[in-house]
């Protein structure tokens, strides 16, 4: 429990921009501690690469409470790094042995384009969200919001779909570089309501088409979308996904 | 004092209706002018910013026929940091048949605001929060329910009712990715165009023929190609949040700023209380020099944690040495301070209040970690009351989120005394969290430059010197949903024959320059430290002398530190790098330099206001228990700051005087 002093090595995906030519650097001794996280530890590298006229290193991040979905990061070949059901923000050094080598690369996908170094450009899970993530009805008509009674145990479902913070760690995860995980919550969430019923065809249809449209690839239930997911986003939202677009193809 | 000469505002200027409170919005909006639907087709609005406020503000706009250009500085929408917040949204729904009404919110908000807010703007809060939970409902929001399928509530601190509404400990970001979808919806149809990582860096004013200047349009600069960019629109709207970060560490993300705020405010805009700041009381305390931000502990744990300290400071001293726990400390030798001095709100008193109480229990030597700078958030009462299964039902994700960054588990048993359970209680302390002061705003959330509109925690308005719990969302989306949307109206009724303009204009030529030469100069400065260096300096300057308790001469010393900070970041700054494509380092020094803009307003609002009242505490004004005094004969006004040409210039102050109609100005108690 006590805080340790730790040195590690980064070995660090650096590129100047998207058409540029990327390489591995890697930065020898890095001095952290257990209870810092990795971000920070990666932040003190930085102040080091200034203090030597050097860029830093840039990668997204903002909230660092794992919650916005902007940290990304393949950390020792694991999307947010080893840990289970955080996101990189969320990971502290302690996770790490004294004097380790850590490789850290951008998410790895033809959908998501390096901008410079390790952050990569992600308008496409927006574009997905754009074709029919949503239920389409103008603000001030609403009826009371204990109107139409929702079942808990079906709020509480949709509640775990709506959980996924859109950070594409189930795309980097996937060797297709599938974003059913993605879709498959949202669309599952909606699915899960009586909100979203009306609309609930056509939207599946369009988020799958705008998915594929966009050059995500197949699913092959390997899995590792879910196992790798920060929010631990269930499988059977692809199964409820599928199932739901199978019957409104039929309708169309 | 900053101005020997005492200007005051002319009552008119705040707009607030006619008639009796409950009347105002109602009428208002009677009478308002509004704009045709042909007409809307013709207007450009530019909305700054994504979160609960802008998001909302944009879709809305664009679902009534308005055209919106919406700007981000992250890469999408989504990420704004609304999506933060953890605990839920205030409504006056009375679903609980507790005693809840529209009049009991807006009564808690204004005593919760220590009696600094504009009554009329909040009672309107209070009024339209109910369209708020039925809005979102309907956009799929997945609110936690009862078992019979209708809403739960729970209680936050400040209120006696429960009219909290929340979904897990992530209302913010179910509401967040609503708005998202709402805006999404209007991207999709066209109507809202959308610019991911953008940075507004100033707004452009320009003329009409009557020689009023009106806001139209911003420079914003794409933080991939490195280039500014100019955008024109009949009106703009700023939606960009809190200045929080000035004090480095704070709950904010690392990318809130105070920069657009800042603009307006170097532009002619008035800033409003500049020194209401929230210090929320149950944040992870600070471990060490390398971190970079706080992590909040949702204010719903209040609801069942209880806080103490050790009674004895023997106990206190061997905790901050580490050779014992909380959980050897058995319950006759606990404290639990918030329950022995407020009785009847206990651990539920505001924010405020409370951090407040954590400070001086901790000054006087009974803090619990090796900084002395901590006290205990307890679960062992809940857990041997409900049971550990139903208390990590509520709180599981934060139990989680504080073991993985504190390594200690707050639901696992620490030692059993007497038959009494007791289990590993949270650490926890005070941390900036929400700006109350903002961009000063008239009843249509108009700014005072004509044109330029400021909403959700970027105005000042609503929460007076102190924000409760469970309200910032509230507001946000009151804002962006239901006000500025019908009062935006108001002013384009009168700019439908106005064309659209060019942003080759001289205004957009010269603003454009300006900021270009700005970013010329911090590149140029070629000294020897980091921005977050310097930032870190700023942090520590605010936080010992602008911070939870000032003093007349901590704040002069503040003034001079912030002084020189200002010379070390003008003269000692090294941005590394260039300006060609990506420089974070460059967007992260032109948000210090407004962050020290920003940290010296604090420090001269916090010095005229002789009082103590809400998050603003005087040492010199305080009661024999330690409670904050007021002073309403002489500071009942929202004091507004006008920039006087340059940085580092004393501003002048303009007293916005407050008048209240419906509630009687008393001293807050939260003992009985």
């Amino acid at each position: 429990m006590a805080e340790l002093s730790m040195k590690v090595n980064l070995k660090v995906w650096r590129q100047a921009g998207p058409k540029a030519k990327g390489g591995f650097v890697t930065y020898n001794d890095v001095e952290t501690t257990s209870d810092t996280s990795f971000l920070e530890t990666l932040d003190i590298l930085n102040e080091t690469l200034i203090e030597r006229g050097e860029e830093p290193i840039v990668f997204d991040h903002d909230c660092r409470e794992g919650i916005c979905g902007m940290c990304s990061l393949y950390i020792n070949g694991h999307p947010h790094g080893p840990a289970t059901g955080a996101t990189t923000c969320q990971l502290y050094m302690r996770r790490f042995k004294n004097g380790e080598t850590i490789t850290v690369e951008p998410w790895r996908s033809a959908a998501f384009p390096v901008i410079k170094d390790l952050m990569v450009d992600r308008n496409a899970f927006d574009k997905i969200q754009q074709a029919g993530g949503y239920v389409s009805f103008n603000c001030g008509g609403a009826q009371d919001a204990n109107a139409i009674p929702v079942s808990k145990e079906m709020a509480d479902e949709a509640m775990d779909s709506a959980t996924c913070i859109g950070c594409g760690a189930c795309v980097a995860a996937c060797k297709n570089g599938s974003a059913m995980l993605f879709v498959s919550a949202k669309v599952s969430q909606f699915a899960l309501l009586p909100q979203g019923q009306v609309e609930a065809d056509r939207r599946v249809r369009a988020m799958v088409k705008r998915m594929d449209d966009l050059g995500f690839g197949n699913c092959t239930n390997t899995g590792a979308c879910s196992a790798e997911c920060p929010k631990q986003i269930k499988l059977y939202n692809i199964g409820r996904m599928n199932r739901g677009y199978i019957a409104a193809k039929c309708k169309e | 004092m900053a101005n020997n000469e005492i200007l005051i505002m002319n009552p008119a200027d705040s707009k607030i209706p006619e008639g009796p409170i409950a009347e105002k919005w109602t009428n208002y909006k009677a009478h308002q002018k509004l704009v045709n639907p042909a007409n809307k087709r013709r207007l450009d609005i530019i909305v700054v910013g994504t979160g609960l406020a802008g998001a909302s503000a944009a879709s809305t706009l664009a679902e009534m026929g308005f055209n919106v250009l919406n700007f981000n500085i992250q890469d999408s929408p989504r990420r704004a940091h609304s999506i933060a917040a953890q605990g839920g949204i205030n409504a006056a729904k009375n679903y609980q048949n507790d005693g809840d009404s529209i009049y009991r919110l807006f009564y808690d908000t204004v005593k919760g605001g220590d009696y600094r807010a504009r009554e009329a703007n909040v009672y309107r809060l209070a009024e339209v929060s109910n369209n708020i939970i039925d809005q979102c409902v309907a956009q799929g929001v997945p609110f936690a329910r009862e078992y019979g399928g209708l809403l739960a509530n729970r209680s936050f601190g400040g209120a006696q009712v429960s009219r909290t509404f929340y979904a897990k400990g992530q209302t913010g970001q179910q509401l967040l990715l609503g708005a998202y979808s709402s805006l999404n919806r209007q991207i999709e149809l066209g109507k809202v165009k959308s610019y991911n990582r953008y940075e507004m860096h100033d707004v452009v004013l320009i003329k009409d023929e009557n020689g009023v200047e009106r806001a139209r349009g911003i420079i914003a600069k794409n933080l991939v190609t490195g280039k500014l960019e100019r955008f024109a629109a009949h009106a703009v709207v700023i939606a960009t949040g809190g200045y929080g970060n000035a004090y480095f560490l704070s709950t904010n993300a690392m990318a809130c700023n105070g920069s657009a705020a800042v603009a307006c405010y170097r532009k002619g805009a008035y800033f409003a209380n500049p020194a209401f700041v929230q210090i929320h009381p149950t944040c992870i305390p600070v471990h060490g020099d390398k971190q970079s931000k706080l992590t909040l502990m949702s204010e719903s744990l209040r609801n069942d944690g209880r806080i103490w300290v050790p009674k004895k400071i023997e106990d206190a001293k061997r905790l901050q040495k580490g050779e014992i726990t909380g959980s050897d400390i058995p319950e006759e030798d606990r404290d639990y301070y918030l329950e022995r001095r407020y009785p009847a709100f206990g651990n539920l008193v505001p924010r405020d209040v409370a951090s407040r109480a954590a400070k001086e229990r901790c000054d006087k030597g009974f803090g619990v970690n090796n900084t002395g700078l901590a006290v205990f958030l307890d679960f062992s009462d809940a857990i041997n009351r409900l049971g550990i299964d139903q208390v990590r039902q509520r709180y599981g994700n934060l139990f989680d989120m504080y073991e993985e960054i504190t390594d200690v588990n707050p639901g696992e048993l620490g030692k059993e005394i007497n038959g009494y359970k007791y289990y590993n209680p949270m650490m926890i302390y005070p941390s900036i969290h929400y700006t109350m002061g903002g961009i000063w705003v008239d009843y249509e959330l108009q700014t005072t430059i004509k044109g330029l509109f400021a909403i959700g925690e970027c105005n000042f308005s609503d929460h007076g010197a102190n924000r409760l719990g469970a309200s910032a969302l509230m507001q946000g989306l009151a804002d962006g949903y239901f006000v500025l949307p019908f009062t935006i109206q108001n002013y384009l009724a009168d700019q439908i024959r106005v064309p659209r303009f060019s942003t080759n204009s001289p205004e957009f030529e010269a603003a454009e320059k300006a900021c270009q030469a700005e970013m010329d100069r911090l590149m140029n400065i070629k000294g020897k430290r980091s921005v977050d260096s310097i930032h870190k300096e700023l942090g520590r300057v605010m936080w010992d002398y602008v911070g939870m308790a000032r003093t007349k001469e901590g704040l002069e010393t503040a003034i001079v530190k912030l002084k020189e900070l200002r010379n070390e970041f003008n003269t000692n700054l090294f941005v590394p790098g260039t300006q060609e494509g990506m420089n974070i380092e460059l967007d992260k020094a032109f948000r210090l330099r407004d962050f020290i803009t920003m940290g010296e307003l604090m420090a001269h609002d916090a010095m005229n206001r002789n009082e103590s009242c809400g998050g603003h505490f005087r040492e010199e004004f305080q009661t024999e228990e330690g409670e904050a005094k007021r002073d309403d004969e002489n500071f009942f006004y929202v004091a507004c700051w006008r920039y006087e040409g340059e940085d580092g210039k004393e501003p002048t102050l303009i007293k916005e005087a407050l008048k209240y109609e419906a509630i009687q100005v008393q001293t807050r108690n939260y003992k009985s």
